[in-house]
């Protein structure tokens, strides 16, 4: 499909000796939010962590398919990581800002990619601020170190910062697990907001999160996709057994 | 994996079943209260309400704590939300015997207009509706609910044939006639909504069961299951 954000064919993974994804083909598309669910060790975290190259780090990591974004090849050797990255960027699971103040945490990414006019960076920080819904928080103490913040504000600090630097893609690898019902909401509504203007894939294991947030859902199990659909006829009427036997909690 | 679900899950199965028992007797109870025309055991029916009333309202509770405390997925989601729309189903069931009951206070003490003959028809296919219902949704067996679903139009055409009976024989001709034509009129119609209930409890079964919605989409029946 043209439109698509993500064409995934065949894709398969390996750390080492050990396959962890199993041949996944996926059409992921533009400006929707995509749920992955599955037990742990099922490969998601590996799929998405896939898609803008985090795992290039691992020394055994090894990868195969087409692995399409925008019609370009992910792992193609003109692609350059550091940009990939940019369009595709990612909030991790805990929130890790940097030991910085607020501000600095949202200029860093900027300076790196070498803007360094002062107002570009204050109204970017202001309006990515804004766009992560922490700006009316902290908009008076920007000079405060970003680790004074509560855990729910940091992980909106991190999507600020991944905002900062205009991606066209968010991956979200489990963003509210450390976090209180209502930070989680926050996020959610964030993730709701957000769609408008981002392909969105989120790796969650709460699957009212899944069911809440997401327009598909796909469910992994064992380093397969068993099941990818609309999310509602995911939650409702599943057509795998196995999915079923998971989102009602007989197994996993 | 036993869940501590699937034990709330069977409550909510008895529940429905305990239900639909007391359901299928006021239904059978006024039709031979009907039969007699017998206004002692029409008042036994009407009397026999509240009990239904209460158990809706139990199931109901029940179903609102599984949903909230649970928050089930897929199949789980499916039966118990349709057990809430059954459980409203069969209160509505057991309130048409109420106003058959009622009709048969208001025909006993005079002599019948004429001998029942299509009434008792519908009267049998409406409890045997009604049963097959139930049992389809006790052993999720879509092929009985099916059937219930094809049913309801013999139960349909033998609504109309008692209504051009009484209105072309008698109410038609003969006004002073209506007032003991109308119980038998609203009792054939109270019989056929009876039928439209179970119809109900059919099609949720199915839904239940396959997931796919056949109310208000009768082709569906046919179509395979995808």
């Amino acid at each position: 499909m043209n439109n698509a954000a993500f064409n995934i064919t065949r894709m398969r993974a390996s750390y080492g000796n050990k396959e962890v994804l199993k041949g996944i083909t996926i059409t992921i598309l533009p400006n929707s939010v995509t749920a992955l669910i599955g037990p742990s060790g099922c490969g998601k975290s590996t799929f998405i962590r896939s898609l803008n190259r985090i795992n290039d780090l691992i020394p055994s990591f090894q990868i195969s398919g087409d692995i399409i974004y925008r019609q370009k090849d992910i792992y193609g050797q003109e692609t350059d990581v550091v940009e990939l990255r940019r369009r595709i960027g990612m909030v991790f699971q805990k929130p890790n800002p940097f030991p910085k103040s607020i501000y600095e945490n949202i200029a860093y990414g900027l300076r790196i990619h070498g803007l360094n006019i002062k107002d570009i960076i204050d109204e970017t920080v202001e309006s990515s601020l804004k766009k992560a819904a922490l700006w009316d928080e902290v908009k008076d103490n920007l000079k405060q170190n970003a680790l004074t913040l509560s855990g729910g504000q940091q992980q909106r600090l991190c999507i600020a910062r991944t905002l900062a630097t205009q991606p066209e893609a968010l991956l979200f690898d489990e963003p509210c697990s450390a976090l209180d019902p209502i930070s989680t909401a926050k996020i959610e509504e964030l993730i709701h907001q957000l769609k408008k203007s981002y392909t969105i894939i989120i790796v969650t294991h709460n699957m009212q999160q899944a069911a809440r947030v997401s327009d598909y859902s796909g469910f992994f199990l064992l380093g397969e996709l068993v099941e990818f659909g609309k999310t509602q006829d995911i939650f409702t009427a599943p057509k795998d057994k196995r999915t079923e036997d998971y989102i009602t909690g007989r197994f996993g | 994996m036993e869940r501590h679900l699937d034990e709330k899950l069977q409550e909510l199965k008895a529940d429905i079943l305990g239900m639909g028992g007391l359901v299928e007797h006021a239904i059978g109870a006024s039709v031979e209260a009907l039969k007699q025309l017998d206004r002692d055991a029409a008042e036994k029916v009407i009397a026999s309400d509240k009990a239904i009333d209460e158990l809706e309202l139990a199931v109901d509770e029940k179903c609102l704590d599984l949903l909230a405390l649970y928050q089930p997925m897929a199949v789980d989601l499916r039966f118990i939300t349709m057990a809430m729309k059954i459980a409203t189903d069969l209160e509505r069931m057991a309130d048409l015997a109420v106003d058959i009951a009622q009709r048969v206070i208001e025909l006993a003490g005079k002599p019948l207009l004429k001998p029942l003959v299509d009434i008792p028809q519908l009267a049998m296919l409406t409890q045997k509706m009604t049963a097959e219902a139930l049992d389809a949704f006790v052993n999720s067996d879509t092929q009985k609910a099916k059937k219930v679903i094809l049913d309801d139009r013999a139960a349909d055409a033998l609504r109309n044939r008692v209504q051009e009976e009484l209105i072309n024989k008698y109410i038609a001709k003969d006004s002073s006639l209506i007032p003991r034509a109308m119980p038998l009129l609203l009792i054939a119609r109270h019989l056929e909504r009876v039928c439209d209930h179970a119809t109900n409890i059919a099609e949720d079964v199915i839904y239940m069961v396959e997931a796919k919605v056949v109310k208000h989409h009768q082709e569906r029946l046919s179509a395979p299951f995808n």
